[in-house]
């Protein structure tokens, strides 16, 4: 599965990612986390072969999360279902 | 060659025609446009940007925008899954638009597993040649006639849409079509 790293200043959290590469939401999430020099890694879901798709549904759904994009996932604990800033800047402390 | 403008002009005509308003966020609408346009060229049809799809037009059919969940999002929530549509009170800034429930049955979303066409693979066959073979590959797909008890439209697929395309009546409205070949008397 072909993971992307961006770099930020902040890498106080793990910040993982599940996205699509054509959802405007995972634009603005991904805008958001680099606007605030946060790192974080992300997944474009769509462009994974199918073996991967199902390892990632696995994952969110071992995690208690639905298949819905953007997945932010903060500390390996905390799972966020799309782009909610309000939940997003809580997880982070920012 | 489908293109931006292309993109744009379709979904403003049928923002007009059906009563709803697209995104006032510039920006945002045009990330959005990208997506369809990136959809339709790797698909051959403007599935949902914000939704994960399968290349296969049968399963993918109820989210090409616009999906079919469109219409009760945009009445219930304001704007539709990817919020391309919005209602009139968002589109003149009195609410603001958030991300909504997925109103898509799970069975539908987990079909978008394991079968998928990925890499810029598209079809092989036409999305109108596609429901006969699909049919047949994916027997879980139970294709029926329904038609709209108001104005007889007339369509097939798996279920009725939630709004009638043609005289807006609610799902209710349809009713399966039952073909038999009777002996004459």
């Amino acid at each position: 599965m072909k993971s992307v790293k961006v770099a930020g200043k902040n890498s106080k959290h793990k910040v993982f990612l599940y996205t699509l590469s054509s959802c405007a939401w995972c634009k603005l999430t991904k805008k958001f986390l680099t606007e605030k020099k946060i790192e974080y890694e992300y997944v474009d879901v769509d462009l994974c072969s199918d073996k991967d798709r199902d390892a990632i549904r696995k994952d969110i759904e071992s995690r208690g999360g639905e298949p819905r994009y953007p997945i932010i996932i903060v500390d390996d604990k905390i799972l966020i279902h799309g782009f909610r800033k309000d939940k997003i800047s809580e997880a982070l402390g920012i | 060659m489908i293109t931006l403008e292309k993109v744009r002009q379709r979904a403003e005509a049928d923002a007009r025609t059906n009563g709803c308003y697209l995104n006032p966020d510039s920006p945002f609408l045009n990330d959005l446009f990208d997506g369809l346009m990136q959809n339709e060229e790797r698909y051959g049809y403007p599935s949902c940007p914000c939704r994960l799809a399968t290349g296969k037009f049968e399963l993918d059919r109820d989210i090409i925008c616009p999906c079919d969940y469109r219409d009760p999002d945009v009445k219930e929530y304001g704007c539709c899954y990817c919020a391309l549509y919005v209602r009139k009170d968002v589109f003149e800034g009195k609410t603001s638009t958030k991300p909504i429930p997925e109103r898509r049955p799970k069975e539908k979303l987990d079909g978008a597993y394991g079968v998928s066409r990925v890499g810029g693979e598209s079809l092989s066959v036409k999305p109108s040649e596609t429901t006969a073979t699909l049919a047949k590959e994916f027997p879980q797909i139970k294709l029926k006639i329904w038609y709209c008890r108001q104005c007889g439209y007339v369509c097939f697929r798996e279920d009725p849409p939630y709004i009638c395309p043609i005289c807006k009546a609610k799902r209710e409205m349809f009713a399966e079509l039952q073909l038999g070949m009777g002996k004459q008397a």
